[in-house]
This record gives structure tokens, sequence and C-alpha cells, in this order.
């Protein structure tokens, strides 16, 4: 048990207990979401960055439910078409609190919202040199994941099937390359549905997974969030035990020894 | 005193001339420590609200975090 005491998930050296990273969006209130993520046991949360309403101050604000100074807020730039107004999210993100932990996603097409790849890269480059520690959401191209890293990134995380979508690891080839030739933390990001999901991209050998939709939309969200909690944990034990060799044949279970 | 219009996040509207930033934001009840707020596209150091005097045609961005993916 020895290499599961000093299995810590660390990203840009900060060490964090829960490999589920949970989004904080399409919960139907507030209440339900502190409770979801309470539940799910995750210590970083994704958040966005929006205009405060004016008009309506009585709307619930999002830290009088989650407290950050007990959860990391990952302030993320989803809703984001440009590598400008990323940089101009994330900016204003820092100033809030001093972040510089942060999630940059810079969407190409509507349709779909995948990674546009060149904002993405130009925008890691910046803010990196501008002291962001930046956890980048990608396709799972290897050689852009590579690229990410090359220009500073400090966690990858490829997307395993459209926002959303809950199609689950579509890819698997390409998510096994990537964690092989990155020390970085690898995480998935967008598009698992259900546990086994989470489950199979820990035993690929992520480092975690981050979970919105799957959960917040799920018809009890609570159960799902505790679903997912064991799927990542199971994942990552069974990842870490050294699984047996597949064979085509069988072989027993019981000795032949004293058989009668 | 002569008014002055500003726009606040994508909002136009007439205020009362020579107020600071600070209290334009103290006036509408912003919970200074959970926002963040651009001044004509430049974020302002908090420190300097009160030195920043608002003029005629400023536009002003106040941001927080809010529930997201």
């Amino acid at each position: 048990m020895a290499k599961l005491r000093n299995d810590n998930f660390i990203i840009d050296k900060k060490k964090f207990k829960s490999r589920l990273i949970v989004g904080t969006g399409k919960y139907k209130n507030m209440k339900e979401c502190a409770k979801a993520i309470k539940i799910s046991g995750a210590d970083i949360v994704t958040v966005a960055v929006r205009r405060v309403n004016i008009s309506d101050k009585k709307k619930p604000l999002l830290m009088d439910y989650i407290n950050p100074k007990k959860i990391t807020y990952l302030p993320n730039t989803a809703g984001c078409f440009t590598s400008d107004e990323a940089l101009r999210t994330l900016r204003l993100a820092r100033e809030i609190g001093g972040w510089k932990l942060v999630k940059l996603e810079v969407l190409g097409d509507k349709k779909n919202l995948f990674p546009d790849m060149l904002e993405t890269l130009k925008s890691t480059e910046i803010l990196t040199k501008e002291g962001f520690s930046v956890m980048v959401y990608c396709n799972d191209d290897p050689l852009m994941a590579k690229r990410l890293e090359n220009v500073g990134a400090s966690a990858i995380m490829p997307l395993a099937a459209p926002i959303g979508s809950g199609l689950g690891i579509q890819n698997k080839t390409n998510i096994r390359i990537i964690r092989n030739q990155t020390k970085l933390p690898l995480i998935i990001d967008a598009g698992l549905g259900q546990a086994s999901d989470a489950t199979i991209a820990m035993e690929l050998g992520c480092d975690g997974v981050l979970i919105n939709t799957a959960i917040a939309k799920a018809k009890n969200p609570f159960q799902m969030a505790l679903a997912m909690k064991n799927a990542v944990s199971a994942g990552r034990n069974s990842y870490l035990s050294g699984r047996i060799s597949k064979s085509n044949y069988a072989k027993p279970s019981s000795p032949r020894k004293g058989l009668i | 005193m002569k008014k002055i219009k500003i726009k606040l996040n994508g909002k136009w509207s007439l205020i009362k001339g020579n107020l600071s930033l600070y209290s334009h934001l103290k006036n509408l009840k912003i919970p200074l420590k959970k926002v963040a707020i651009e001044l004509n596209q430049e974020i302002v150091d908090k420190n300097t609200l009160r030195k920043t005097k608002l003029k005629n045609k400023d536009k002003i961005e106040i941001v927080h975090f809010i529930g997201g993916g």
C-alpha cells in the first residue's frame, strides 16, 4: 500500500487530494451544485468569469456557496473564441483574488466546441510568460500536446469527446500516446458520460478527470457525484496495481492438485 | 453638476459628473472583494479606485465568478 499513500496529485507543485475535478455549471441552483461538489470529494472546481448582474443583486453568488478558501477555484475561459478574449478573461480572473492556476479553453467552432489549437497554443505561451499556471483544454493530438508542453503548459487536458456529449473516450490510442510522452498532469476534460468512462480514463494512466455535465445533468446529480468519485478512485488503483496480461485462452483459477 | 454618460456592463446610463469609480461602485453596492473591474479595457487596480474619476463615455466592466464547466 506504500504506493497508494504516496500517490499525490500534483499540479504546478501544489498537492491535491482528489483526482476528480468538477465543473460548477448547469446545476439547478447553487445549493445543488455545492452539495454535489461536497459528495464528489473534489478539491478543485472550474468557474466561469462573467459580468456582475447590476440590476438584480439578490442573485446568489457562487462564493457564498463554495468557499474559495477551502476549494480551489480554477477560473476557466469557457465561451472564449479568440486568444484575446481568453487572455482578457484570465487577467480579470487573476485580479479578483490572485488566481494564477487557470484553465485555458479557446473554442474554434460553436457546433462541436472543439478547441482552436492555434489560438490555444498562442495563449498558453503568453499566459505562461505572464506568470500564470495554465491547464490547457486541447484536442487529443499528441503533437499538439507536445507543443503545449514546450510552451510551458502546467497540465494537458485533452477532450474525451465533444463537451457535454457524454460519449466517453473516443480515441484511447491517442490518450495512451500522450500519456507515454509526457510527465505533465494529464487530465481528461469533457465528454464523459458515466462512471465507467472515468474509470477507463484513469486506467489509461490519466492523472485526473474533469466532469461537469455528466454529474450536473444526471437525474440524480448527488448519486452520480458519488459514482464518479468512486470510479476515479477505482480506475487509479487499477492503473497502479499492474493488471494481468491478456490471454486468448482460459487459465483455471483453482489448482488441479488435489482434484478428486 | 453636469451629468455624464457611462457604459457599465454593456448598458449606457447617465450619472453625476465628478464621481470617483469607488463612489459609483459603492452606490451600486458592488462587493469589491469579489469582483474585478475594467475601465476602458484596462484592469483597474483596486487601490486606485478612489483616485479614478469617471469621465464622459467611460466604459466599465465588472465581472465575478459564476458556475461554469
